[in-house]
C-alpha cells in the first residue's frame, strides 16, 4: 500500500477514535446548554470524577473495565443529580458571567479533592487482555483498545440517534431545545426533561473519562485541560444538537490528528484555527439556532 | 425671583438643583480613595522585604482593572484576556533580548501600542459575537497565539522563557536593587498614572455609554448608539492596558516564558476581579490584593487546599455575594448608617 | 410635501409563516395615527420592522423620502426616528436622570469623549432636567429607575424617546402595564406632544385612541385591513366584525 495512504488511514483511524471519545463526552454539554443555556464548565469534572471512579473500581475491587466504566456512568449520573437540583437549578435565571463563575468553582474544588485522594501523578487502568494489543490487518495493525473505542462510539450514537428521533422523550427534548416556553404551554415537563438529559448528559462524560484514561492518563487536571477541547466540540457544532456534536467531533477529531501528524510542532493549532474559523462564518456553529 | 414664582416652582427648582449637584460632584475624588495608595506607600515602608511580591500585586491590579473596563463596565465576557498581557510581556521581552531595547519606559509603551493593536484587530472581528460564541472565539485566540509562540519557540524562548534579560535603570537613574525596591515604586507610579486615565474614561460620556451597552444593549441600538464602536474602541483600550500590565510584569521578573498566554491567567484575572468587585474601580484593587495575599500564604502551606479554597470562595460569591467584597462592604456600611439613624 | 414617514409594499415571513403582507402606511408631519388590530396581528412586528431591527423580506421604507430600507437600527434613531417598547427598555441600574443624559450624550456625540466628566456639561444636564420637568419627574432625577413604580418607568421611557428629539416616533402601547390610576399621567404627556412630530401610535385601550388619534390603521394578520378617520372606523362593518365588537365604548347600536 502507498505510503501516503498508509498515513491518510492511520490519520482517520486515530481520528475517528478521538473523536468518538470527544462526541462521548460532550454530548451531554451540548444537549444540556442547549435545553436550559446553562454554561457548564464541571462538565470536565463529571469526566473526570468517572475516570476515577473506574481506576478505583479496577484496581482497588478488582471489578473489570467494562463493568467498571458502565457502573461509573450510572453512579455519576446519579451524584449529577444531586448538583442540579441542589445547585444549578438556582442559576437558570443567572448570567452567563455567573454560571461560569459558579461552574468553574466546582470544578476547581473537584480537582482539589481528586489530588487529595489520588495525587497528582497520572493514573493508568488495567484493561482486559482482548483489549490489549493490536488488530492486524495486513498493512498496519491496529491498536485494539482504538477500534474498540470506535465501537462502543457507534454503538452510543445509534442508540442516542434512536433515542432522539424516534422516541417520545426524543422529541420532547427535541421541541424544548427549540422552544422551551411553547414546549411548556403544550405540557411537556420541562424541568423533570432537564434532569434526565443533565443525568444522562453527565453519565456519559463519566463514560468518557473512563475510556479516556487508556488515551491520555488520568490526572486531576484532566477536569479543565480537556473542558476547552468539549467547549469547543458543543460551540462549533451547535448547541442542543447531536448531529452537530457529532459533526464537530469528527472534524475537530480528524484535523487535529492529522495536524499532530503531519505537522507535529504545530499539532494543537489546528483545532483552534477550524474552530475560529467556523465560528465566524456561522456562530451558532453547524447546526445551532441563531 | 420672578413674581409668578410659587412655593412648587421653587420646590422644583430645587428638586432641579440638588439633582444637578449630585452629578457634578461625582466625578470629584473622595477622601475614601486616597486609602489603596497611602496603602500601598506604607506597604514600601511596612514590608521591605516583600517588595517584589508587592510589584506582582500592583501589576494583577493593573490587569485587572483592564479587565474591569471590559467586563464589569461594558458587560463583555471573553475566556481570552490574557492574551493581551501575554503580547505586553513579550514585546518588552523580544525587545530586550532580540532588539537590545532596554528602555523600560518607552518599552511599556511600545507593549501599550502592540497589546493595543492586536485588541483593534481581534477586537474588531471578535465583538460582533457575544456569550458562548464569544467565550469560544476570545479563548481560541489567546491559545493560538502562545501556540505559535511555542512554534517559533526558537525565537521566543517558548516554555523556558527568554533568557537574562536585563533592563536599564529607570530614566537612567534608580538602579534595581536585590529587592526590588526600585521595580515596586516603578509599578506603582505606572499604576498609577494607568488608574488616573482609567478613571476619567468611567465618569466621561463614554464611560457612561458603556454602562448603557451593559444594562440594556437594546436600548442602546434604539436611540443611535455606534454600540459595536463603542466595544472595539474599549477592548483596544483595555488590550493596551493589560499589555503594559505584561510588559512590567517582564521588566520586573527579568524573565517570561509563554504561561503568560495560559487560560490560568485569564481565569484568575476573572476571579480576582469578581472576588473585589466588578464595576467598581476600586473592586481590582481589594480582588488582586486579597487574592495575590491569600494566594501566597495558603498555597505554600498546601496548594491542594488553596485551589479548593478558591473553588469554594467562588461558588460562594456567586450564590451570596455576587457583587464582590466591595459589595460586601458597601452593604455593611448602608447597614451601620441606617442603624445609626434609627438611634435618637 | 414629503411624507415624515412611508412604509411601501413591506413584506415579512418567517419560513412558511407570513407576519407582514404588503403593508403601505404613510405618516405626514404632526400625524396622530393609531395602529389596531387583535393580538398577533403584527403590530409590534411592523414597528420592529419600521425601526431596522427586523430586515423586511421585500419592500420600502423611507425616513422623509430617503430609503432608510438598508440601513442600520441605530443609524435609523440617529436620522430621527424613535420609538418606546411594549415592555420598558431602561437602564434599570443609572438613576432617571444618568438615563436622559446618556440618551442626550449618544444623540448629539457627546459619548464619544473619554475625557471630560458628564458632570461638567451643564448643558446636557440642564436638558435632561427639562425633559424631566416636563413629564413631572424631576423629584425622581436621582432615583434609580428599577425603584420606580412601573408608571413612571413608563414615563421615563416616554422621556427617553422625546430626548432624542424625534421627528417620527413609534410608541408601542405606551399605556401597557400601568395601573389605571396612573394611566392619566401617560395620556396627558401622549396628548401633548410636540405637534410637528408623526406619531403612530399601538393602542389596545380604545379610550387612547379615540382621544389621541386623527387617523387610524386596522392591522390584521400583518395586513392593512381598513385605513381611515376614527368615526369611519369606529362605523365599518369589517372592522366591527374582526376587533372592535363588544370593545366599543359607543355600544352595539349607536352610530349610522
Amino acid at each position: 500500500m502507498p505510503h501516503f495512504a498508509i498515513i491518510a488511514v492511520s490519520i482517520l483511524f486515530d481520528g475517528l477514535a478521538y473523536a468518538m471519545f470527544l462526541f462521548i463526552t460532550s454530548v451531554g454539554l451540548s444537549v444540556t446548554m442547549g435545553l436550559m443555556g446553562f454554561v457548564n464548565l464541571a462538565h470536565g469534572a463529571f469526566a473526570m470524577a468517572g475516570g476515577y471512579v473506574v481506576v478505583t473500581l479496577t484496581r482497588n475491587f478488582g471489578i473489570g473495565f467494562i463493568p467498571s466504566l458502565a457502573i461509573a456512568a450510572v453512579v455519576v449520573g446519579a451524584v449529577s443529580v444531586v448538583f442540579e437540583r441542589g445547585l444549578y437549578r438556582r442559576l437558570y435565571k443567572a448570567t452567563d458571567l455567573e454560571q461560569v463563575l459558579l461552574t468553574i468553582g466546582l470544578a476547581f474544588m473537584a480537582i482539589a479533592t481528586a489530588t487529595y485522594f489520588y495525587g497528582p501523578i497520572p493514573k493508568s487502568v488495567p484493561l482486559p487482555l482482548w483489549l490489549q494489543g493490536d488488530i492486524n490487518l495486513g498493512f498496519r495493525s491496529f491498536p485494539s483498545y482504538r477500534a474498540f473505542l470506535i465501537a462502543v462510539g457507534a454503538v452510543l450514537i445509534s442508540v442516542l440517534w434512536y433515542a432522539f428521533e424516534r422516541t417520545n422523550i426524543g422529541a420532547k427534548i427535541r421541541a424544548a431545545v427549540d422552544n422551551r416556553r411553547m414546549a411548556e404551554s403544550v405540557g411537556i415537563n420541562v424541568d423533570l426533561l432537564f434532569t434526565l438529559t443533565f443525568a444522562v448528559g453527565s453519565g456519559l462524560a463519566a463514560l468518557g473519562g473512563g475510556l479516556a484514561i487508556q488515551l491520555f492518563g488520568l490526572s486531576p487536571n484532566f477536569a479543565v485541560l480537556y473542558l476547552v477541547l468539549f467547549l469547543v466540540v458543543v460551540a462549533v457544532g451547535g448547541l442542543g444538537s447531536l448531529k452537530g456534536t457529532l459533526l464537530a467531533a469528527l472534524v475537530l477529531g480528524v484535523f487535529d490528528t492529522a495536524g499532530k501528524y503531519l505537522l507535529a510542532d504545530a499539532g494543537g493549532f489546528f483545532i483552534y484555527a477550524v474552530t475560529v474559523v467556523v465560528l465566524l462564518i456561522k456562530p451558532a456553529g453547524f447546526y445551532g439556532r441563531e | 425671583m420672578a413674581v409668578s414664582d410659587t412655593p412648587a416652582t421653587i420646590d422644583r427648582t430645587q428638586a432641579r438643583e440638588r439633582a444637578a449637584e449630585f452629578l457634578q460632584r461625582r466625578h470629584r475624588f473622595q477622601p475614601a480613595e486616597a486609602l489603596p495608595w497611602l496603602i500601598a506607600i506604607a506597604a514600601y515602608f511596612i514590608f521591605p522585604d516583600r517588595m517584589t511580591f508587592g510589584s506582582q500585586v500592583l501589576i494583577m491590579i493593573m490587569f485587572a482593572l483592564s479587565l474591569d473596563l471590559i467586563l464589569g463596565y461594558a458587560g463583555i465576557v471573553t475566556l481570552g484576556h490574557a492574551a493581551f498581557f501575554g503580547i505586553g510581556a513579550y514585546t518588552v521581552g523580544l525587545g530586550a533580548a532580540r532588539l537590545g531595547w532596554t528602555e523600560p519606559i518607552s518599552g511599556l509603551f511600545a507593549a501599550a501600542i502592540v497589546s493595543a493593536f492586536v485588541g483593534f484587530i481581534t477586537g474588531w472581528f471578535l465583538l460582533r459575537y457575544r456569550g458562548l460564541t464569544l467565550l469560544m472565539l476570545t479563548l481560541a485566540t489567546a491559545i493560538m497565539l502562545q501556540e505559535a509562540g511555542n512554534l517559533r519557540s526558537d525565537f521566543t524562548g517558548g516554555y523556558d522563557g527568554l533568557p537574562g534579560l536585563a533592563f536599564q535603570p529607570l530614566l537612567g537613574l534608580f538602579d534595581y536593587d536585590l529587592y526590588g525596591r526600585a521595580n515596586y515604586i516603578y509599578a506603582l507610579l505606572a499604576l498609577a498614572v494607568v488608574f488616573y486615565f482609567v478613571r476619567r474614561i468611567v465618569y466621561s460620556p463614554f464611560g457612561q455609554a458603556l454602562t448603557g451597552i451593559r444594562e440594556n444593549v437594546r436600548r442602546m441600538h434604539a436611540v443611535g448608539s455606534p454600540v459595536h464602536r463603542r466595544l472595539v474602541t474599549v477592548y483596544t483600550i483595555a488590550a493596551g492596558i493589560a499589555g503594559i500590565a505584561g510588559g512590567l510584569f517582564t521588566q520586573t521578573n527579568a524573565y517570561v516564558t509563554l504561561t503568560v498566554f495560559d487560560f490560568n491567567y485569564s481565569a484568575t484575572v476573572m476571579v480576582m476581579l469578581i472576588l473585589g468587585g466588578t464595576g467598581r474601580l476600586y473592586g481590582a484593587f481589594l480582588g488582586a490584593t486579597v487574592y495575590m495575599v491569600l494566594e501566597d500564604k495558603l498555597s505554600k502551606l498546601s496548594p491542594t487546599f488553596w485551589q479548593f479554597g478558591i473553588g469554594l470562595l467562588l461558588v460562594l460569591a456567586v450564590l451570596f455575594a455576587r457583587r464582590g467584597l466591595l459589595g460586601l462592604l458597601e452593604d455593611a456600611s448602608k447597614y451601620w448608617s441606617k442603624n445609626k439613624k434609627v438611634k435618637p | 410635501m414629503t411624507a415624515a414617514l412611508e412604509v411601501q409594499s413591506l413584506n415579512r415571513s418567517f419560513g412558511a409563516l407570513q407576519v407582514t403582507s404588503d403593508v403601505n402606511l404613510t405618516l405626514e408631519r404632526g400625524a396622530r395615527r393609531a395602529l389596531i388590530g387583535p393580538n398577533g396581528a403584527g403590530k409590534t412586528t411592523l414597528v420592529n420592522l419600521i425601526t431596522g431591527v427586523l430586515k423586511p423580506s421585500s419592500g420600502r421604507v423611507l425616513l422623509n423620502g430617503k430609503d432608510i430600507t438598508s440601513v442600520s437600527q441605530a443609524d435609523r434613531a440617529r436620522q430621527g426616528l424613535a420609538r418606546t417598547f411594549q415592555i420598558n427598555q431602561l437602564f434599570r441600574g443609572l438613576s432617571v436622570l444618568e438615563n436622559l443624559g446618556l440618551v442626550i450624550g449618544e444623540r448629539d456625540g457627546h459619548a464619544n469623549n473619554l475625557w471630560r466628566p458628564i458632570g461638567t456639561n451643564r448643558a446636557v444636564l440642564d436638558e435632561a432636567l427639562d425633559h424631566l420637568e416636563s413629564l413631572r419627574l424631576v423629584d425622581d432625577a436621582l432615583k434609580l429607575v428599577r425603584e420606580l413604580p412601573y408608571g413612571r418607568q413608563r414615563l421615563v421611557e416616554i422621556a427617553i424617546a422625546l430626548a432624542q428629539k424625534p421627528r417620527v416616533l413609534l410608541l408601542d402601547e405606551p399605556a401597557a402595564g400601568v395601573p389605571s390610576s396612573e394611566s392619566h399621567l401617560i395620556l396627558d404627556v401622549v396628548a401633548s406632544l410636540d405637534p410637528d412630530i408623526a406619531i403612530l401610535i399601538i393602542e389596545h385601550d380604545m379610550d387612547v385612541v379615540f382621544r389621541f388619534a386623527k387617523q387610524i390603521t386596522v392591522l390584521v394578520q400583518g395586513a392593512v385591513l381598513v385605513e381611515g378617520s376614527p368615526d369611519e372606523i369606529m362605523n365599518n362593518e369589517q372592522v366591527r366584525a374582526v376587533y372592535l365588537g363588544q370593545h366599543s365604548r359607543h355600544g352595539g347600536g349607536s352610530g349610522g
